[in-house]
Order: C-alpha cells, then sequence, then structure tokens
C-alpha cells in the first residue's frame, strides 16, 4: 500500500484522488504517536493504512513512526488510547457503528478528563432489527452525550480538512473530538480533492499546546491522582467546573477553521449557509446529504424560489448563536433532516436541538419540522431534498416525516418524484456492471485516479457490492465533470452517457441499460463480434438499444485478457475501452496513462505482471468494435430474470412478496407494510436464489463411485447431496436420472444416488478434490468429475427437483456419529452465498444434518451472520416437518453469552413444563410419567420424545385450567435443544474470549463451535490472536510476530469441557465423530474447526486436501479432550493426528500469507518461519506428554489428604 | 613434489578442476563461503529460471488481485499489499552480488529460460551483475510429434547465437545427450558462440506415486554408475571441439574426477556429492586428485588431460559401440 500523498514543502495546491478513508487517515497518522485500532467496517481501512504506512516507516510531522496496535476489541482500543494520553502521547483511533458504542465508557472518562484526541468515525448504522454495515448516524448520535465535540464532514475534501480542524482543536480546547463522515458514501467514495502538506499541518498545529498536553500527563517526576471516585460532597460541582471548556470550544474551532482558510483558501464554519439570501424556507442536515440537497438548493433557487439549506459542522457543542446567526431572518419554515433513528423520543436529536436553538432565539422560531431520511445508506437525491422543501411549503405540513421510502403504515413518508431531475448535461456519468472477481471495480477506481490526477476534471468513483461474497456482483458509478462533484448518489435511470456491461451472462438477469441515456455509448465483453452479437442479445437489450439510439460497442475482453496470460481479469482491456470510447482524454494520452498506471499499480510485482498487462492494453483497440444496429431489428418481449420468476411462483407468499423483490433488485420499491416489525423473517429460502453461477458443475459417474460420500460432506454450498432409498422411490424418475445399487451389508438392495443442484453450485471443485474413486484406465477421471454446465443444465435441474422427492431415512435409523451416515441426512443448511470452496460451510452443513430438527444457534457477527442472514435470503432451512435450526445474531462481543442465554432460558422452561407435567399428572397418567422420565440421549428417544409432546399437546387441548395453558406455553422445552455458539476466531480468540472464557466455565449444556480462519475474514483478513506466526494478515503486514493462541489448551484446563480441534479435509472421520461427540456431552463442548479462507492465499478447490498438510505438519494436530475417557479412567486427551510427517515450511509455502512474506522480507520470514516451527514441535511436545497424563486423582490420594 | 592442479576453464585459469555445479548447494552465501573455504575453485549458481521467475509474479499479482472488490467489507482483497516482492530476478540477482562480493573465485551463473526474449534478457541481466561466465541449462523436451530432429537443434543453435549477440562474458551450454549426432552437435554449439560445454544435464524426471496414483517430480541424487555416459563424451570431445569441456553427474570422489581428467574434462563439477557428504567431500576431492596425479608421477593436471581421450588411446572404439557389445556379454546374470 504506498501512500498516494506527497509531502510538499510548498504551500502550493498538490491534487489527490482518494477515499474518505484515505483523507482521513493521512492526517490521523501524520498526527500521532499512537494509533490503537480494531477491525470493523466501514472504518477498517482507517487502520489498515496506517498499520500499512508505519510497516513502511512511514513518519508522523515530527519524524517518528507512529506506533499502530491492534487491539481485541473497540473496548480495548479506546482503553489503549485513554491510557496512552495519560502518559501524553498524542494518539487517535478509528471505528465505527457498535464499535463505537464499545468506545463509549472510555470516552466519557477521556472526556471528563479534559483529554485532546480526535476519534475519526466513519459514521454507520446501528444493529437493531437487523445489522447493516451501510452509514448513516445512528452510531455517532449515541455518543453525543459522552462530552466529545462532534465535527461532521460531508465529503472526501472534508474528510481531510475537519480531520485536521478537529486535530487543532482538540490541542486547543482540551475537548476530546469525534470526527465522522458518512460510511461508505464518503469513507468509501474516491474523489479528486486539493490535498495538503505538511507545511499545513505543521502551521495548524501548535507545539506550545503539544507541550501543554505532555505537562498534564502522568508522570512520577510531577505525579498526580487522576481517576478518583467522588461523593455527593463534590461530584457534581465538580463536574461543572469543566463548563468554561464546552463554551470555549466554538470559538476555538471557528478560529482552526479560519486559520486553515487562510492556508489552503478552503473556509469553513460552524455552520454554512447555501442558498437564497432571503430564504423563507431552509433544510438543516450534516453529512454526505448535503451534497444532493445543495444541488436541489441550487436548481430551486436558480427557478426562483427562496430556499436554502444550513449544513452543520460542529454539531457538538452545539453553539445555538452561531446557527440562529447563519439563518437568514427571512427564514419562516426549517426542516431539520437526522439520518438516524431514535424511536419514543419527540424527535431526533438534530431536530430537537434545532428546535430548541431557534426557541431560545431573541425572536419568534420559525416553524420547524423533522424528518429521518437515509437509514442504512438508502439513496437521498435531490429529488427527496426537493420534496422536503416543497412539504415546508405546504400548508400543514407533516411534523415529523420521513424521505425516500414509501410508508404505508403510519404514512409518514412524503412522496417524491425523480421527473425532472436530470443532471448536467457538461457531465460524465458512466456506469459498469461487472463481477466481483474480474477486476471491474479496481480498474474503475484507475480510471478516476487516472482522470483526476491528470486532467483539470473533478472525478468521483461509488461502487455498489451485492451482499453475497461468491460470484457477487458489482456496479461502479463514476462521474466527471468540470465543476466539483456534489452529487452523493447513484446515477439513476437514463442518466447514464456510458454503460458497460463486463460480464455478457449478466444481460440475462440485469436490465443493465435501465441506467442508460438516449444516444449513450454502450460497450460490451462479449465472446461474439461486431457480425454476431447482436442476435445473441437477449431481447430487452436489443430493445434498449434502438429505444436509447445507443452507440453500441463489443470487445471479447476475456479473450484478449487469457492470451496475454492474464486470466480472467479483463481490467485493464476495458479500461482502455472506456478511454478510447468516453473521449475524456486525447486517446494517445489516455494510453500512455494507463500504461503509466499499470507500471505504478504493478510494478513492484515484477516485469511480467506489467508486460502482460501492457499487451493486453496493445491488443484492445483492434478488437473493440462497433456494433451496426439490423434495420429491421425483430425484437421480442420478454424481460430479465424469468427463470427467477418460474420459480418463485412455486415459493410460499412471503418469499413471492418480499424475498422475490429483493432478489429481482427491487427492494427499493417494498414498502414498510411488506416488512416484519421485529427482523424475524422465515428460513429456507436460499432454495429460491436459483443464482446459477457456475460455468462447471460435477458430473457423477456410478460406475466407479464407491459410496463414500466424501463429496456432499465436504460441498461447502450443499449442491451436493447423497441419498441412500428404496428402488421402488425411482418410480416416475426422470429419463436422465441416475442411481446404483448401494454396496455394504446395511444397504442390500438399496440404490443411491449423488445428485447435484446445478443452479445451487458454485463451481468450486471441492468434491472432485476430495473424491477418491478414480476410473482404473484414466486416472484423470473420478466419479465425480467438473463439466461445462450448459450441457447438463436442464436434465440435472429436472433430476434435482426429482432428487428433492425420494423421502430421506429417519434419523435414528442412521449412523449420525458416520461420515456416510451423517449425508443421508438432509442438510439444513444450504446453498449459502459463502465464498466459491468455503472452509467454514461445510461444518455448519454437517451440524445441520446431525442436529438441525433440533437446533438453536448463537451466531457471531462475521462471515457465518453475513452468508447466514444476510438478506435477501438464509440457507438456514428446515426439513419436510417444518422443523429445521432457528438462528440469530446478537453481536459480535457477545456471542457466547448470548448463546449462554439460550441455554438458560430453555433450562428454565424445561423446569417449568416438568414443574407441569408433575402437577398435571392425574389428568396426563401414563404420558405424563414418560415425558417426565425419557432418555433422549439418542436420536430414537428424542424422536419418542417429540411424539409424546404432540400427544400431550392434544390432550392439554382438553383440559381446562391455568397450569394446562401455561404447559402448552413450555411444552417444547421437554424436547432435547441442541444449543451451538457459532462464530470466527476474531469473536472467539479476541472480541468474545471475555464472555467465551465465562461460557466454558459455566458447565451448562452448551456447544460452541469455532469456525477458525485464523483472521478476521468478513472485514477483509484483518489479524487475530488465531493468526499464526509468520502470517501476514492486515494489521499485521510486516508478518505476525507472535504465536497463534492455544485455545485448545486453555479450554482443556478446565477439565469438563470437551474440546475437539477437527480438520475436516484431514480426518473427515474424526470430525463427523467430534460434532456426535460434543453435542452429546451433557456439558460445555467447544469443537475448534479448522477453516482455509480465501485470505490465505490458497487454491480454494484444494483446500480440503491441503488440510491434510496441515495435520501432517502438526500446524493444526487433532487431537479430543473428552473428560469422559477421564470418568472411564483413561487419560482426557487423545491425539487423533500421527506426529508430524512433514516441516511446516512445506505446508506454509503453498500459502500466499507465508509466501507473501517470503518474497518481501525473505529474512524476517526465515527467522518467524523458523519460530513458527519451534511453535509446532514445542505443541506436539507438550501435547505427546498430556495424552499420557491423568488429570483425575484416584480417590484414594484423595482420601489420604 | 607438488602437482600443478591449473586448469583453463572458458577462458578462466581455475586453480583445479573441481567445481560445485548448479544446485541447491550453491543456493545462498553461507553455503558458497563453505565451499570457497572447502577449496572450490569456482561456483556456479542455481539456475535462474524464467518460467520460475514470471510464475512467481503472477503468483503475487493474481494472489492479491484476485478476491479484489468481490465483497463490500472487504474491497480491498484480503492479503495486504506490501511495498516490495523482490519481483523477477531480484532475489537471484542479490545473490550474485553477495557472491562476487564475498567470494575470491570466479562466480558462474546459470540461466534456464523459456521465451527467446526471455533468454536474452536475463543473459543480459546477469552479464551486468558482473558474472565472471554464464552457464546456459538448456531444458528442451521436444515432445510435439510434429517437431523434428533439425528443428530441435537448431532452437538450440539459435538460442546460443542469440545470447551470444547479447552478451560477452565467457559462455557454456549445459546440454544432454539426446541427440542423433552428439559430437556434430557439440561442434555447431561452440561454433554458434559457446565458449564449452557442460555435459551432461541430468533433468528433473517425473516419477508415479503408487499410493496416490499422481505423477510426481522427483529428482534422485547421482551415483558413480551414471559416470560412464559422461566419461564416454568427454573423450570423444575431447581435441575435437574448440572449447572447454565440463563433465557433470556421477562424480563422487577423487577416483571419478581423475578418470574425467584423463578422458579430457578441463573441469569436473560435483553437486550430488556434495549434497550427501557436504563442502568437505570438494576439499577431499581435490587432495585426492592431487594425490593420485602425484603418485602416478604426473607434474601437472594439464599434463594428464586428455591423455586417455579417445585422440589419444590406442583403441578408439573402445568408447564406441564395440565395447558396449563386450561389456554386455561378458556380463553374467546373478540368478
Amino acid at each position: 500500500m504506498t501512500p498516494r500523498f506527497h509531502r510538499l514543502n510548498t504551500m502550493t495546491t498538490l491534487f489527490a484522488t482518494v477515499d474518505g478513508n484515505e483523507a482521513a487517515a493521512r492526517i490521523a497518522h501524520a498526527l500521532s504517536e499512537v494509533i490503537a485500532i480494531y477491525p470493523i467496517t466501514p472504518a477498517s481501512p482507517m487502520g489498515e493504512h496506517s498499520d500499512a504506512w508505519s510497516h513502511l516507516g512511514r513518519t508522523n510531522l515530527w519524524g517518528v513512526v507512529p506506533d499502530v496496535v491492534e487491539m481485541q476489541s473497540e473496548a480495548g482500543a479506546a482503553g489503549a488510547v485513554h491510557g496512552s494520553l495519560q502518559v501524553g502521547a498524542l494518539t487517535t483511533t478509528f471505528t465505527s457503528s457498535q464499535g463505537l458504542l464499545l468506545m463509549l465508557p472510555n470516552m466519557y472518562k477521556i472526556a471528563g478528563e479534559l483529554t485532546s484526541t480526535v476519534f475519526h468515525i466513519a459514521a454507520r448504522t446501528l444493529a437493531t432489527h437487523a445489522l447493516s454495515i451501510f452509514g448513516d448516524h445512528s452510531d455517532v448520535m449515541g455518543a453525543r452525550q459522552t462530552g466529545f465535540a462532534m465535527l461532521a464532514s460531508a465529503s472526501v475534501q472534508e474528510a481531510q480538512d475537519l480531520a485536521l480542524v478537529a486535530h487543532a482543536a482538540t490541542l486547543r480546547s482540551r475537548i476530546p473530538f469525534l470526527h465522522f463522515f458518512d460510511g461508505f458514501r464518503t469513507s468509501h467514495e474516491v474523489a479528486k480533492i486539493a490535498a495538503i502538506g505538511d507545511d499545513v499541518l505543521k502551521a495548524m498545529i501548535d507545539e506550545d499546546l503539544i507541550a501543554q498536553h505532555r505537562l498534564r500527563a502522568l508522570s512520577p517526576h510531577r505525579p498526580v491522582l487522576r481517576g478518583s471516585a467522588q461523593d455527593p460532597d463534590v461530584f457534581f460541582q465538580a463536574r461543572e467546573a469543566i463548563n468554561p471548556y464546552y463554551s470555549a470550544v466554538p470559538s476555538i474551532v471557528q478560529a482552526e477553521m479560519d486559520q486553515y482558510a487562510q492556508l489552503t483558501g478552503r473556509g469553513y464554519h460552524l455552520f454554512d449557509y447555501v442558498g437564497h439570501p432571503e430564504a423563507e424556507r431552509v433544510v438543516v442536515l450534516m453529512g454526505s446529504g448535503v451534497g444532493a440537497t445543495s444541488e436541489a438548493v441550487e436548481r430551486l433557487v436558480a427557478k426562483g424560489e427562496r430556499v436554502g439549506m444550513v449544513i452543520v459542522r460542529l454539531y457538538r457543542p452545539f453553539d445555538s448563536d452561531a446557527f440562529r446567526a447563519i439563518l437568514p431572518a427571512t427564514t419562516r419554515a426549517v426542516a431539520v433532516l437526522d439520518r438516524t433513528k431514535e424511536p419514543g423520543a419527540v424527535g431526533e436529536p438534530l431536530y430537537l436541538d434545532v428546535v430548541a436553538a431557534l426557541f431560545e432565539g431573541d425572536r419568534p422560531s420559525p416553524h420547524v419540522i423533522g424528518g429521518r431520511y437515509g437509514l442504512s445508506s438508502k439513496e437521498f437525491t435531490p429529488a427527496m431534498a426537493s420534496a422536503v422543501l416543497a412539504e415546508l411549503d405546504r400548508e400543514s405540513p407533516k411534523r415529523h416525516f420521513t424521505v425516500g421510502i414509501n410508508d404505508d403504515v403510519t404514512h409518514a413518508s412524503l412522496d417524491y418524484s425523480s421527473d425532472g431531475w436530470d443532471e448536467p448535461e457538461e457531465m460524465i456519468r458512466a456506469v459498469f456492471f461487472g463481477l466481483g472477481s474480474d477486476g471491474t471495480v479496481g480498474a474503475n477506481r484507475a480510471s478516476v485516479k487516472i482522470i483526476g490526477d491528470r486532467t483539470d476534471l473533478h472525478a468521483q468513483g461509488y461502487f455498489v457490492y451485492d451482499s453475497k461474497k461468491s460470484g457477487s456482483r458489482t456496479i461502479s458509478h463514476l462521474r466527471f465533470g468540470p465543476q466539483p462533484i456534489t452529487s452523493t448518489y447513484l446515477i439513476g435511470p437514463g442518466q447514464a452517457t456510458f454503460v458497460a456491461c463486463h460480464q455478457f451472462h449478466l444481460l440475462n438477469d440485469v436490465d443493465v441499460l435501465e441506467l442508460a441515456s438516449p444516444g449513450a455509448t454502450f460497450l460490451l465483453n462479449s465472446p461474439y463480434d461486431s457480425t454476431e452479437a447482436w442476435e445473441h442479445l437477449p431481447n430487452w437489450i436489443q430493445r434498449g438499444i434502438v429505444d436509447k439510439a445507443l452507440d453500441f460497442w463489443v470487445v471479447d475482453a476475456t479473450r484478449i485478457a487469457a492470451e496475454a496470460g492474464l486470466g480472467g481479469r479483463i481490467n485493464t482491456v476495458l479500461q482502455t475501452c472506456f478511454f478510447a470510447l468516453s473521449k475524456i482524454m486525447p486517446r494517445d494520452e489516455a494510453l500512455a496513462a494507463i500504461t503509466e498506471e499499470v507500471q505504478r499499480a504493478y510494478g513492484k510485482r515484477g516485469d511480467v505482471v506489467v508486460r502482460r498487462n501492457l499487451e493486453a492494453i496493445n491488443s484492445t483497440l483492434d478488437g473493440l468494435q462497433q456494433v451496426a444496429i439490423p434495420a429491421a431489428a425483430v425484437i421480442g418481449v420478454t424481460s430479465p430474470g424469468e427463470f427467477l420468476e418460474s420459480r418463485l411462483a412455486l415459493a410460499p407468499d412471503f418469499v413471492q412478496r418480499v424475498t422475490g423483490m429483493m432478489l429481482a433488485g427491487k427492494g427499493n420499491l417494498l414498502p414498510v407494510s411488506a416488512m416484519p416489525v421485529d427482523g424475524t423473517f422465515p428460513t429456507g429460502t436460499a432454495q429460491w436464489e436459483k443464482r446459477s453461477i457456475g460455468t462447471e458443475i460435477p458430473f457423477w459417474d456410478p460406475s466407479i463411485c464407491i459410496d463414500c460420500a466424501r463429496c456432499a460432506l465436504v460441498c461447502p454450498h450443499a449442491a451436493i447431496r447423497f441419498k441412500v432409498f428404496d428402488p421402488e422411490a425411482l418410480q416416475g424418475a426422470p429419463d436422465g436420472f441416475v442411481s446404483k445399487e448401494a454396496s455394504g451389508t446395511e444397504f442390500v438392495g438399496k440404490f443411491l444416488t449423488v445428485q447435484v443442484a446445478p443452479d445451487d453450485c458454485t463451481g468450486c471443485g471441492v468434491c472432485v478434490d476430495v473424491c477418491p474413486a478414480r476410473s482404473k484406465e484414466e486416472i484423470r477421471h473420478k466419479a465425480i468429475d467438473m463439466v461445462a454446465k450448459d450441457d447438463q443444465l436442464e436434465r440435472e435441474r429436472a433430476n434435482f427437483d426429482f432428487f428433492l422427492t425420494i423421502p430421506d431415512p429417519p434419523r435414528h435409523e442412521v449412523r449420525l456419529d458416520t461420515v456416510k451416515g451423517s449425508q443421508m441426512i438432509e442438510p439444513l443448511f444450504e446453498f449459502s452465498g459463502a465464498c466459491a470452496g468455503c472452509g467454514e460451510t461445510p461444518y455448519l452443513k454437517l451440524l445441520s444434518q446431525q442436529f438441525g430438527d433440533r437446533v438453536i444457534v448463537a451466531n457471531a457477527t462475521g462471515c457465518s451472520s453475513i452468508y447466514g442472514g444476510n438478506l435477501p435470503t438464509t440457507p438456514w432451512t428446515v426439513d419436510e416437518t417444518g422443523r429445521g435450526p432457528a438462528w440469530a445474531n446478537s453481536l459480535f462481543e457477545d456471542n457466547a453469552e448470548f448463546g449462554l442465554g439460550m441455554r438458560l432460558g430453555l433450562e428454565a422452561m424445561e423446569a417449568d413444563a416438568r414443574l407441569l407435567v408433575t402437577a398435571l399428572l392425574p389428568e396426563l397418567g401414563q404420558l405424563g410419567v414418560e415425558i417426565l422420565e425419557a432418555d433422549q440421549t439418542e436420536e430414537l428417544g428424542i424422536a419418542d420424545q417429540r411424539q409424546r409432546v404432540e400427544s400431550l399437546r392434544k390432550q392439554l387441548a382438553g383440559i381446562e385450567g391455568l397450569l394446562a395453558r401455561r404447559l402448552e406455553g413450555v411444552a417444547d422445552a421437554l424436547v432435547r435443544t441442541s444449543v451451538w455458539i457459532v462464530g470466527g476466531d476474531g469473536w472467539a480468540y479476541d472480541i468474545g474470549f471475555g464472555g467465551l472464557d465465562h461460557v466454558l466455565a459455566s458447565g451448562r449444556d452448551i456447544n460452541i463451535l469455532v469456525l477458525d480462519t485464523e483472521v478476521y475474514s468478513n472485514t477483509g483478513g484483518q489479524a487475530s490472536k488465531a493468526t499464526p506466526r509468520a502470517a501476514v494478515a492486515k494489521f499485521a503486514s510486516g508478518g505476525k510476530s507472535t504465536a497463534k493462541k492455544d485455545l485448545g489448551q486453555i479450554a482443556m484446563a478446565y477439565g469438563n469441557v470437551y474440546v475437539a480441534q477437527v480438520a475436516m479435509g484431514a480426518n473427515m472421520t474424526q470430525t463427523v465423530k467430534a460434532f456426535a461427540e460434543a453435542e452429546a456431552h451433557r456439558g460445555v463442548s467447544l469443537i475448534l474447526a479448522y477453516s482455509p479462507c480465501i485470505a490465505h492465499g490458497i487454491e480454494m478447490s484444494t483446500q480440503m486436501s491441503h488440510q491434510k498438510e496441515a495435520a501432517a505438519s502438526g500446524y493444526w494436530p487433532l487431537f479430543r479432550y473428552d473428560p469422559a475417557f477421564e470418568a472411564q479412567g483413561q487419560p482426557g486427551l487423545r491425539l487423533d493426528s500421527r506426529k508430524p510427517t512433514i516441516r511446516f515450511k512445506d505446508f506454509a509455502e503453498k500459502e500466499g500469507r507465508f509466501a507473501m512474506l517470503a518474497r518481501a522480507n525473505p529474512e524476517r520470514s526465515s527467522e518467524l518461519m523458523t519460530s513458527a516451527q519451534k511453535d509446532i514441535d514445542d505443541r506436539w511436545n507438550l501435547y505427546e506428554q498430556l495424552v499420557e497424563v491423568h488429570r483425575t486423582a484416584e480417590y484414594t490420594e484423595l482420601e489420604d489428604r | 613434489m607438488t602437482v600443478d592442479l591449473r586448469t583453463n576453464y572458458l577462458g578462466m585459469t581455475l586453480a583445479h578442476p573441481i567445481v560445485p555445479s548448479a544446485s541447491p548447494i550453491t543456493a545462498d552465501i553461507d553455503h558458497l563461503l563453505r565451499l570457497e573455504e572447502a577449496g572450490a575453485s569456482a561456483v556456479v549458481l542455481p539456475s535462474l529460471f524464467e518460467e520460475q521467475v514470471e510464475h512467481e509474479a503472477m503468483a503475487v499479482h493474481m494472489g492479491l488481485e484476485w478476491a479484489k472488490d468481490s465483497f463490500a467489507e472487504a474491497a480491498d482483497g484480503y492479503l495486504p499489499d506490501l511495498d516490495d516482492y523482490n519481483a523477477g530476478p531480484a532475489r537471484y540477482l542479490e545473490l550474485i552480488r553477495a557472491a562476487k562480493n564475498e567470494l575470491k573465485v570466479p562466480v558462474i551463473a546459470s540461466l534456464n529460460g523459456t521465451t527467446t526474449g526471455g533468454w536474452a534478457l536475463y543473459a543480459k541481466i546477469l552479464a551486468d551483475e558482473g558474472i565472471d561466465a554464464l552457464e546456459l541449462n538448456i531444458y528442451l523436451i521436444a515432445a510435439d510429434p510434429t517437431l523434428t530432429g533439425d528443428q530441435v537443434e537448431h532452437q538450440y543453435l539459435s538460442l546460443v547465437e542469440l545470447v551470444r549477440r547479447t552478451v560477452e562474458v565467457p559462455l557454456a551450454v549445459k546440454v544432454g545427450p539426446f541427440f542423433s549426432s552428439m559430437a556434430n552437435m557439440a561442434t555447431r554449439l561452440i561454433s554458434a558462440g559457446a565458449d564449452g560445454l557442460v555435459i551432461f544435464n541430468r533433468f528433473y524426471q517425473p516419477d508415479i506415486d503408487l499410493n496416490q496414483l499422481e505423477v510426481v517430480p522427483n529428482l534422485i541424487l547421482s551415483t558413480p554408475a551414471e559416470l560412464r555416459l559422461v566419461l564416454r563424451w568427454i573423450a570423444i570431445l575431447h581435441g575435437r571441439i574448440v572449447g572447454s569441456l565440463a563433465a557433470t553427474t556421477g562424480v563422487a570422489g577423487a577416483e571419478e574426477a581423475a578418470k574425467l581428467v584423463l578422458a579430457g574434462a578441463d573441469v569436473t563439477m560435483m553437486a550430488s556429492s556434495l549434497l550427501r557428504h557436504g563442502p568437505e567431500r570438494l576439499r577431499e576431492t581435490v587432495e585426492g586428485l592431487a594425490t593420485w596425479l602425484e603418485d602416478k608421477g604426473y607434474q601437472s593436471l594439464e599434463q594428464a588431460k586428455g591423455s586417455v581421450s579417445q585422440a589419444a588411446v590406442a583403441d578408439p572404439s573402445a568408447f564406441e559401440r564395440a565395447n558396449y557389445m563386450r561389456t554386455l556379454m561378458s556380463y553374467s546374470p546373478q540368478w
């Protein structure tokens, strides 16, 4: 990560094209000595930049490399910041959302102690009825009572400028600052900004104030006591003693802003006003919505309307005088827009502040209304801002409203129309449809940078991703124009002057031309040339081209990239086409710029990387062809998504009405009434999605299959199924349905089928990797091979539909603790959007097969909560009886406690139920006795108890009285429920460890599954305490220097906890057995499951076989510690893997996370690898001794004592 | 009396003919220093493989780019982009620099190219680092049934001509024995610009894992039994080509070295034996060679060199087919 800013020696303007996170981080890094960080979207890049810069030796303003330290949580980061500040170091941190909430206790302390610091916040939605990674002000509004000053930036430029103002003002005022900007919309928007150099920083930061900051610090040379406990006699007065400092803040901030204006020419005020000088209607808001609102105001003023906007910059302390002063005296009505929701309040916070400020003024207050907008990055456009201003003109405007949605329940929303809000003609607006893996977004970032850095044009890039991790679609929105770009919203329908579709198959599902303006250019990456392309287009695309008279071009970028040796990376080819067609720059200049950008970006990766990209660029223009539209084009009338619609027609009502709209990309059109009021959604919805993203799918050859079921076990997407059945079940099978006689004495006379779900397979190839059955004649042919999907699709669709109708065997008739037996049961976790080849999901699928009809899952935030619960669908599903896993996500940090609470509740209800059954025994008779005495250690016993409870319900219906009614409410608790606490290593090793430890100590019947990817996978690969020594990760870009924490050993220390360390690919039998044992253990069980991840830099199709090497090297030893063994007089620990047979290096060198460091810094890598090998040797040495150890003392010894 | 062991190789005067060949044992500076301490008269660094250099660079690139921008929370990908990957031949060049700085003996680099441009490009890059000589490790498996023997030979010769035009450092060419007319080919390689030949290349050969039923790369260290092929061709070529001859493969110690010198080798290269026994084996070989020469009454290595070559022996056919047939006939089955 090379810094893109250059230090300046003069105060000349330097332009940089960066995103909001980088703009703010650069200031924070330059002005800090200690930076305590923890990953959270969308603030993580600020920490990543800081870590990378420090690793490269980049210094702060005083020539010192800031110490960037990752903590175990945001609470830990805040604590470390507090401590560092207390000894006088200049200290900062970055966070968002729930992370900010975890910092609140320290923030009160830091503010109460008048300590100078700045927290930079990418403002993000707080989780309520659902988690959202996107932006609004609910997090920062939750911090407004801490005593921190709050400064709001509305753009990337301001994220830099006001970051510096905040750092300067905190030193002068002693009040800590919370500097925030909108998550994603600003944090991730790439824009051209006027950068500032060290000269400006030096001029803004007063060295005397730093010296005073140091003097206030704790030091044994001048000892003081801080953090006393106070009694009623003085606390109140002491709290009030701080007041003068808050009173001084507004003037200090304004003075710093004025100083900054002198240095840079960019002036800011506590409140800024835009609009008619004699405005009658005024909107008040802060954050990125300012951009859209300013455009609306300017257009309306130009039309003669007397409207305006007040931009709030310093939100806390709120300077009422300054606010009233900025408001035109002519103002008769004010609308305050809050990007947050405070249920039950009279109004949202900014509204209440404005009302109070106006009330406290000398003249009568204008009429004030307040509304909510933009929650979770909901679009906010000039049309919406205009609707707000129009509302103010109504005779009886809504006192409280929303804008941007259709609230058909409480009718609070304002109507708006986008008609007449076309964007200016002089601006180029380009949208690009691509896939996450094809480099489209990266190329567009580069294009924005090229144009921003090399032309006088202003440039903006914003990127939209879908919620899937595999086969995800991206849409890039780029704007270029002669004026600064304030449009903080997506390019809307009919507005794009350039549309590119980088994947031909997207045309089948998405109407990519909806956004095209008349006469726009349409570029398509097409395997068909200009003479053939037209006839292969879906007819809605043909119609769009004709109706909008588009200038249509094709290029076979996939072929050009492949021929240049770039695999599927089509980015540079299509970037070249964009420059050639958009004519933003002269073609030669553009090509030279792209070439330089390739050299800049890829040069350090090797000449061959540059050379191949340049070859691709040079071949591009020869392959770029204009398509002539046939004069008599015959165009049909079908529309995109017809296959999806045909499947949805079979789905439940909710899925059709609500989920289906989201799947079709029309979730924005859903009204409030369509949504569940409490965040509760049905499971079993991923089956309707049918994304069909795999280009290849498995093909089963029953003639060589050995019935092992490994393919089904390892499939990360439950897209390959295994079923054993009676031959009669084949009645009515489609012609192409394949089965074979099952082998094994227990299956005599039975048939089996291995079946692919063709539209749900991602084509990852993991099933092929593990298939042990090879052809005797041709070794490359296995019982499972990958083949092109298109040839198989229709047949396999019919086969899979039929396969699902074949009955599953009853659970109690199969051995659930065996690979084969577990795979005979239908998975109740299917078709997730996890990365293709994911290492985590096979464990969850297995869990769902073994115990799915009686499982409750407490899921920590992370990858598993995203592919498990990110709308529109969930992979958790139900069996034919409607039973299945019940799933909930609370938070990241509290998951162990959350799951324990579930168990506590279940136990309480079971106790209640047993009491009630006992009380009702006279009426219930033998059934009651059997219920109370039921043995539920085996599946059959559980099934019987379930039957009894159903009978109980029937009987209760005929029993009068409160006891029977109460028993009806808790009767389900009489059937054994399996509580599983699931999460990743970031949760288990770091942020949730305290809670996890408490649960381990609880002795309750709880199962804990840690999906250990050894890195914070969901937030993009930051190091956790599970990250091994010698691996690089974000926040450990120099290679992690400390050993991985041995969580298994910590848990074993309790003695009564079942602990298993498993790696499915290394030993499938051990994994399946461990899950069964863990669930059977009537106490706490902990499974540490090795979960290869794309963050490891490995080929995911071979991740399962790679796990063998993890075990063989001793890197991931397999073991089970079972207190039951101890009870039997045997040592509790059993090692399930053999003494290491290969060196750690042999395993590690196949992984990018280790290999990258070996390339970048061979000496350090070698040193760390040696230490890592020692870690392994030492641990194995210890474990070998532990397998001989009895922890249970002999009875006689106890007696002797 | 001390025997003068000096020999001329590629125009360089070496203290003696025992040189560690391109292998893992010459891959780092610590090993190189130990070899020099053990008396190596020159060192040949491991081959720089163009294909590997490019594969590694692309692997880094794809590793960083893959999965980038696939998900909103991981827009920058999953691995940090580091400042420097020592991409391309950087690490190899560092080895050359270290060897040139710290060793007193000549340093010979070795190159294995994949593309025509690559041979020239990397030859120049290596030469510019100040190496004393360059060994071209030509490894072509003519698996294409449409490729004729002529075409294969042309490829070899073109490469040598190209590199010769590109660099001026002494040039050795390391080849395998699989030519229809090895002697003719040897002569043409010298004509194309080689200053000497290194015979023979032991190609990495695939093996089959009977448990996994997979093809696996496998390199078995050489044994003295493999000396004979080299010995024959050194003997045949000595005096017939205008260039140096280095023998490699099967040189376990002084006995093999002495035979090769007698056959006409200017240099005898060792790898397997050093890997097995360590650098001290080199010293033992040099001392053993000197002792043997001395015991036999030779005053210098030059005196012995080629004295038992095909041109110098009474029965030249002894190095040709007749020898082979007699050997077969004299071999008594053990069963």
